[in-house]
């Protein structure tokens, strides 16, 4: 079939739950049927549009009130329908979150950002998303729910491969939750794209933990690296309980592209992520660290 | 396919519909509101020449399901001027040239709206930023920042 982007061509029937209960009903009814969950669509009717992506059910969580919050009182605890633009505005996700506020800020344009969801970030389970590796710096957890219960994982073990997730049909992502973070952290996000609204040739995310000169703990997370998003546990290890200068930075940068396997694609080469990796990990770690500082 | 009834208010008027799940915001409001200053540019998300108001906030209407605005407020380009006068950022588009073909036209003044609405006096590079999601290939940018900027300060710069 010929595909145009005028025009959604694909015939599907619509759902829109008000209520979370309706929502969980209906997956448990289509969850055999090929129901597909339709948060933003910036993704998902771009899919069905241009590589006519098959849905026959198409649910619609934003109408769920339930689901679209920012919860600040205990790190950060953000219902799974509200919009990108909703979280950035919260002070204590700009001022604490870091890496979270630089990685949604990268993240295509204003209106993109009105209309998709971190939930739909993480169900869509690109390895370029930039949601990502800030969540796994963190440590975050999602909550999934069904019909039959609710359990939470962290985003880490969530994603499998390219769109693959442990995610069951059933299955809905109601919540993130963020660990509340201390006053000695800090945290960092960059990345590397063509222009500025263009996702990422490659993406990281850092977040550590400081006691003087020592860094106690830390996360490093690389996005588009690899067939999922994935942390350099190594180059952990290498800074973990050491003497944060310049002279560990340089040398555990030269490590580090041993750690990720990313391919040419599209948007980029191997030998250019391998490249800028180095580079991204050395001005993410003084960022983190001067971060940290306060 | 179930077709869906839908109540909304576009620029003020209310509006009932019955669209198919797969009809595009976009089509409505072109074909059958007749509301052409909405634009069709690239229908994945990538140019901002759809852009529409939906509750107040800017959104992609290419990439909207007519069905989900069910109960919700649209403004397009139609709706920024107050009858015959035009808004504020129209007339600072027209005074500093900011228009070529004129195609972007309408998402880049919705979005300049929405940028002010948050940040009423943005720098340069705030303009920049917030204005990315919407390309122009005609004007090289610069007149648009220009009439931002203008419109920011209160239309106190003066036109070229």
């Amino acid at each position: 079939m010929q595909t145009d982007s005028k025009i959604l061509a694909q015939e599907f029937e619509y759902l829109a739950p008000k209520t979370l209960d309706e929502a969980l009903d209906l997956l448990e009814k289509y969850k055999d049927k090929n129901i597909k969950i339709l948060a933003g669509g910036t993704d998902l009717l771009v899919k069905m549009k241009t590589i006519n992506l098959k849905v026959n059910y198409l649910m619609n969580v934003k109408n769920i009130s339930e689901l679209n919050f920012v919860d600040t009182e205990q790190g950060l605890r953000i219902g799974a329908a509200t919009p990108l633009s909703h979280i950035i505005k919260e002070e204590k996700v700009k001022v604490k979150y870091s890496a979270l506020y630089e990685g949604i800020m990268s993240m295509a344009a204003p209106a993109i950002r009105n209309m998709g969801t971190m939930a739909g970030n993480l169900g869509n389970s690109s390895p370029a998303a930039d949601t990502v590796p800030p969540l796994i710096a963190y440590g975050a957890e999602l909550k999934l729910q069904s019909k039959r219960g609710e359990h939470t994982v962290l985003v880490e073990d969530l994603i499998t491969g390219v769109g693959k997730t442990i995610m069951k049909p059933n299955e809905l992502i109601t919540e993130i939750i963020i660990p509340e973070i201390n006053k000695n952290t800090g945290s960092a996000f960059l990345k590397k794209s063509r222009v500025k609204a263009d996702l990422s040739k490659i993406n990281l995310a850092i977040y550590l933990e400081r006691e003087g000169n020592i860094c106690k703990d830390c996360k490093i997370v690389f996005g588009s690296v690899a067939i999922k998003v994935l942390r350099a546990e190594k180059t952990e290890e290498l800074l973990k309980g050491q003497i944060i200068n310049s002279e560990l930075i340089n040398k555990v940068a030269e490590e580090v592209s041993s750690e990720i396997k990313p391919i040419d694609d599209i948007r980029s080469t191997a030998e250019y992520r391998m490249a800028m990796s180095k580079q991204m990990l050395k001005d993410g770690l003084e960022l983190a660290w001067a971060r940290a500082k306060d | 396919m179930k077709k869906i009834p839908i109540e909304f208010s576009i620029n003020g008027q209310k509006r009932e519909a019955l669209v198919n799940p797969n009809d595009l915001l976009i089509n409505i409001i072109r074909d059958e509101l007749y509301l052409t200053g909405t634009k069709y540019g690239c229908g994945i998300g990538e140019c901002g020449a759809c852009t529409v108001f939906l509750d107040n906030e800017p959104v992609l209407s290419c990439l909207t399901l007519a069905a989900a605005v069910d109960g919700k407020e649209i403004t397009t380009i139609e709706g920024l001027a107050n009858g015959n006068e035009l808004h504020p950022m129209q007339i600072a588009f027209l005074k500093n040239a900011a228009v070529q073909c004129g195609f972007c036209t309408p998402g880049m003044i919705l979005t300049a709206v929405a940028l002010l609405k948050e940040n009423p006096s943005p720098t340069e590079e705030e303009i920049k930023d917030y204005m990315r999601g919407n390309i122009c290939r005609c004007t090289g940018y610069v007149q648009i920042v220009k009439a931002i900027k203008a419109c920011a300060e209160g239309g106190k710069s003066e036109p070229i």
